[in-house]
């Protein structure tokens, strides 16, 4: 016991002598999500501690829905663990309007700031005053397999509609061999399959709520878009499909077993390394499908690094956001990864870069996919929130992700679509109710 | 009260143990294989038993990834910090419970174990905002205390039914002896409970090292123990199953071992007065 | 044989920990209470007393609160029934003179040392995927449809994680219990001709009732409050939002503080009302 006990003096001591030896330093905490683009950051971080010898930096990686809880539940409280946040467009509005985020209008001169695409700068945006960086953009496309398509006598247009998707889904499925015609989001959650129903829905003209704050989900056009889904995901989708989030879907597709797989435009970056993916040379894109009623079924999302107020370093934290979120991190990352690999999405001076246009084939219609996302007018109908896969009031995490439970127990067959949409209608107007809207 | 059986019968006890044995185990085998696998070959239609590219590439590059010893360091000291904590509380505790019962002593025991009945979730803002004012977010001391007071009812509770086993003749003699309550304590008690204290010793180490609430939500980069390093694995990307398999397996490995050395104290010990 | 003076150090005593905890308790419980009775949502920046009973009337009035209850009892129940029935089983056969009994022992307690994280992620990704899994492999190999685990049998899959992670700690308090067991008496029960059957209800069974008790009271303090493990697999979607899973959307997705409050002082006066009940039912095996 004794020794038990000196050892752990031994470590406390050790432990202060690395505090003291960080206290002439300013060390700064970063929270990000375990995402192949941000563990990259995180290597090169080294670069930007040789640029700035006097900061130090420590990592906090964790999966999304952990991190979002612990960063949630550390702004709310003001309890300033972290330095830097990463955070999607959702949270950006409420947060700055609480006074939560600092405005991060001066990154300095070489960060360039009209550079950002200009769809991705609004959303972070709040009144003109940026308050988050973005690190990467996505919007999402269609992804498909050309050798596949091909077989299947079909020819993938740039623009297709819902119609052509279902034909070309049904004709590529080949269950026999584990090939299914199309790969979609059906796992529970507001960013996850909510993310993809509601852009879908947009295109198949319904919307959440109408500019009264009325929840919708009793029109006919949740029941089309909801029906289509099911008809698409049970038919010719993989088994388990309601547990399938963006990361199972990549495993599919990359190991062969999707057609089509309509999902975030970063994908296409992983869908064609050759690397991690057996079918990188036989992928093919185009727009999200349509219906013809004006809205394509395709998102628009950011993450991106922001400060909040309760951080003690914001100055080191604005330096890492500069060098981050700036037009040398992709000119680095090109260097030592590759341009295929640079965070895509963020600035228009990569899209009008050759370099990239040519190690990137999914280049153009990235943009063009986020060309055509508009946030602030996402439906066909009017309403009265601003975002396209998801309802940006704070409210809308909690209900979005006990919606998104009760369409992934209809796809999983433990409800039928009306009484999903019944149950989606009823807690939503509940919700908003309590919250006042109503 | 194992007694001497006829062979056939043996036999087959003993096929039937070991099959049960090691279906349990298998989650873990497997997980261990596979974390020894190249990625493709992690997920090959059949699976792969033996047969596969040894590689010790998955662990590199989680080792690349995170800072284990890190993780692991915080993980020893939380969970063995807590322990010795919880045990200079317990150990009086339970011995004036167990030689100088009151009439309340099972309803303090029994609000002991109630006060672990709270959904952590529910009481997580306002700790949250105790630890924020007392600036011990993300520092190693607050969080050893909060998985001290966790695990205390159940230490008290071990320590207690052991302490009741021991004769009360043993300490009066003792006393007559002109033995203290300090030296009745150190030099008579302590030594006959010593397999119980080594016990209780070790479920706790093993609850605290695998908290997982707690250690996830008062944390961010300086106290992190394993429970967080997991945490950014456990959601998977791309070809992961490998991956996975290495980080998990790195996360249970100290405790899955120093399990395994100490069952036999272990064993001994976990009875919780249920054996009389 | 306790004297006056032996009473008060005795006092003195055990008032460290009954103050700690006693702290530890009613700190977090007060401002709980005080959350639960105001409109509480830090996102929308309302901070607004009093609501009085309001949140717990709109808790307790939810479908999902009265399904969550029901959802609890299932699985705690179910892995109760699993593991307190497994562990007998397991126990009387470990406590055989079987070859290699320390090593199989070993096998059999592995699970207990593994963080409920890591279990999920393990059975989740590795053997319930319904993919890639191993036991879609097998299901194929026999030529049946792979079962989607998660999703087709949701609340049974917990269930079988869960259990698989408690199943040791029955099995070794029962095993110790089993070894405790006079041989005599087990061996004057053949003579007076009795079946293992007979035997096993008549002499092992009311021998092994303290510490079934242990084993239930001690698991289902700590199943009560089982998270991880519906955090990583199904999100509480598909019927297993359990009563603490509802707590924590109402928290932490909803950012309605003061709602998930009084979902938690709930959660509090349930936990207690079933160890009331436990206590009663079983209470009595556990005096001296």
């Amino acid at each position: 016991m004794p020794t038990l006990i000196r050892s752990l003096l031994g470590a406390t001591a050790l432990t202060a002598i690395a505090w003291s030896a960080a206290a002439q330093q300013t060390n700064i905490t970063i929270a990000t999500v375990n995402n192949g683009d941000m563990v990259r950051m995180q290597r090169l971080s080294d670069h930007f501690t040789q640029l700035h010898p006097e900061i130090t930096v420590d990592w906090v990686i964790l999966e999304e829905n952990v991190l979002r809880q612990n960063v949630t539940t550390d702004i709310a409280t003001g309890g300033g663990q972290y330095d830097v946040i990463t955070i999607g467009q959702y949270e950006v509005p409420f947060w700055a309007e609480r006074g939560w985020l600092m405005s991060l209008d001066d990154l300095g001169e070489e960060y360039d700031v009209d550079d950002l695409l200009p769809a991705i700068r609004s959303g972070l945006s709040v009144d003109g005053t940026l308050y988050a960086s973005p690190f990467y953009g996505e919007s999402s496309m269609v992804m498909y397999r050309t050798d596949l398509m091909e077989a299947a006598g079909l020819d993938m247009p740039d623009e297709p509609t819902w119609e052509f998707i279902r034909e070309a889904a049904a004709a590529m499925t080949d269950t026999a061999n584990g090939v299914y015609g199309i790969c979609l989001r059906g796992k529970p959650g507001w960013g996850e399959n909510m993310a993809f129903l509601t852009a879908m829905a947009n295109s198949f003209g319904a919307r959440w709520f109408d500019e009264d704050w009325e929840p919708q989900f009793d029109t006919e056009a949740w029941a089309n878009t909801l029906n289509f889904y099911m008809d698409l995901l049970t038919n010719y989708g993989p088994p388990g499909a309601a547990n399938n989030g963006f990361n199972e879907n990549l495993a599919l597709f990359q190991t062969g077993h999707c057609g089509m797989w309509i999902d975030a435009t970063v994908a296409a970056s992983f869908v064609t390394n050759p690397e991690d993916s057996e079918v990188a040379e036989t992928v093919g894109f185009a727009l999200a499908p349509d219906n013809g009623l004006g809205r394509r079924g395709n998102w628009l999302w950011t993450w991106s690094l922001a400060i909040p107020s309760s951080s003690d370093a914001p100055e080191a934290a604005r330096e890492f956001i500069a060098w981050a979120t700036g037009p040398a991190y992709l000119t680095l990352v090109a260097e030592t990864d590759g341009w295929a690999n640079v965070p895509p999405g963020t600035r228009q001076s990569l899209y009008d870069n050759p370099a990239y246009l040519e190690a990137a084939p999914f280049a153009e219609m990235t943009l063009r996919s986020m060309e055509v996302a508009d946030p602030q007018n996402p439906t066909v109908d009017p309403v009265p929130y601003v975002g396209i896969q998801f309802v940006a009031i704070p409210e809308f995490q909690g209900i979005g992700t006990q919606v998104g439970q009760i369409f992934a127990a209809a796809l999983a067959g433990h409800t039928s679509v009306e009484e999903a949409l019944e149950q989606a209608q009823e807690l939503t107007t509940e919700e908003m109710e309590a919250a006042g809207y109503l | 009260m194992a007694r001497a059986i006829s062979t056939p019968r043996k036999v087959t006890l003993t096929a039937v143990a070991w099959i049960i044995g090691l279906l349990i185990f298998f989650p873990i085998l497997w997980t261990i294989l596979t974390s020894f696998k190249p990625e493709a070959q992690a997920i090959a239609d059949p699976p792969m038993f033996l047969s596969f590219d040894w590689t010790l590439e998955n662990y590199a590059v989680v080792q690349e990834r995170s800072d284990y010893l890190r993780y692991l360091m915080n993980s020893v000291f939380l969970s063995i910090g807590s322990t010795v904590l919880g045990l200079l509380i317990a150990v009086p505790a339970a011995w004036s419970m167990a030689f100088v019962p009151a009439r309340r002593t099972k309803d303090v025991l029994m609000w002991m174990l109630s006060t672990k009945m709270m959904p952590p979730v529910g009481v997580l803002v306002p700790i949250y905002l105790i630890f924020r004012d007392t600036g011990l977010l993300d520092s190693r001391v607050g969080l050893t205390v909060v998985l001290m007071l966790i695990n205390l009812p159940i230490i008290i509770w071990m320590l207690y039914t052991y302490f009741r086993e021991i004769p009360g003749e043993i300490l009066e003699a003792a006393r007559m002896d002109g033995a203290g309550l300090k030296e009745e304590i150190l030099y008579v008690l302590t030594p006959m409970a010593v397999p119980g204290i080594a016990s209780t010793i070790l479920l706790n180490i093993i609850l605290a090292w695998n908290e997982a609430f707690w250690t996830l939500n008062l944390t961010a980069a300086n106290a992190a123990p394993l429970t967080a390093f997991i945490a950014s694995y456990s959601s998977p990307e791309g070809l992961f199953y490998a991956k996975l398999s290495a980080a998990s397996i790195m996360a249970i490995a100290p405790i899955l071992i120093m399990g395994w050395f100490s069952q036999k104290q272990l064993v001994r010990g976990l009875t919780f007065g249920a054996v009389k | 044989m306790a004297t006056q003076h032996s009473r008060t150090a005795a006092r003195g005593m055990i008032a460290p920990a009954v103050f700690l905890l006693l702290v530890w308790m009613l700190t977090p419980l007060c401002l709980t209470l005080y959350f639960s009775i105001l409109d509480y949502r830090p996102q929308s920046g309302t901070f607004d007393c009093c609501e009085g009973l309001d949140n717990y009337v709109r808790f307790v009035s939810s479908n999902a609160f009265h399904q969550s209850v029901l959802t609890t009892l299932i699985m705690v129940g179910g892995i109760l029934v699993i593991t307190v029935g497994g562990g007998i089983l397991l126990a009387l056969l470990l406590d055989q003179a079987i070859w290699g009994r320390d090593i199989v022992r070993i096998l059999v307690i592995a699970p207990f040392f593994v963080m409920p994280t890591v279990s999920a992620v393990i059975w989740k990704n590795m053997l319930m995927n319904p993919v890639n899994g191993l036991l879609a492999h097998l299901w194929r190999f026999f030529g049946l449809e792979p079962i989607d685990w998660l999703s087709q049998l949701p609340l049974f899959s917990i269930i079988v994680i869960v259990a698989w992670q408690w199943l040791p700690f029955a099995t070794l308090i029962l095993l110790t219990a089993i070894q405790s067991l006079n041989s005599e008496q087990v061996e004057a029960a053949e003579m007076d001709g009795a079946g293992p059957l007979d035997r096993f209800r008549f002499v092992i069974l009311p021998h092994l009732a303290r510490a079934i008790t242990v084993v239930i009271l001690i698991q289902t303090i700590f199943l009560l409050s089982v998270f991880a493990e519906i955090f990583v697999t199904t999100g509480g979607a598909f019927g297993t939002r359990t009563l603490t899973y509802l707590v924590y959307q109402r928290v932490i997705d909803s950012q309605n503080i003061g709602l998930g409050s009084a979902g938690g002082i709930l959660a509090v006066v349930l936990a207690n009302i079933i160890a009331f009940v436990l206590m009663r039912i079983v209470g009595k095996n556990l005096d001296a």
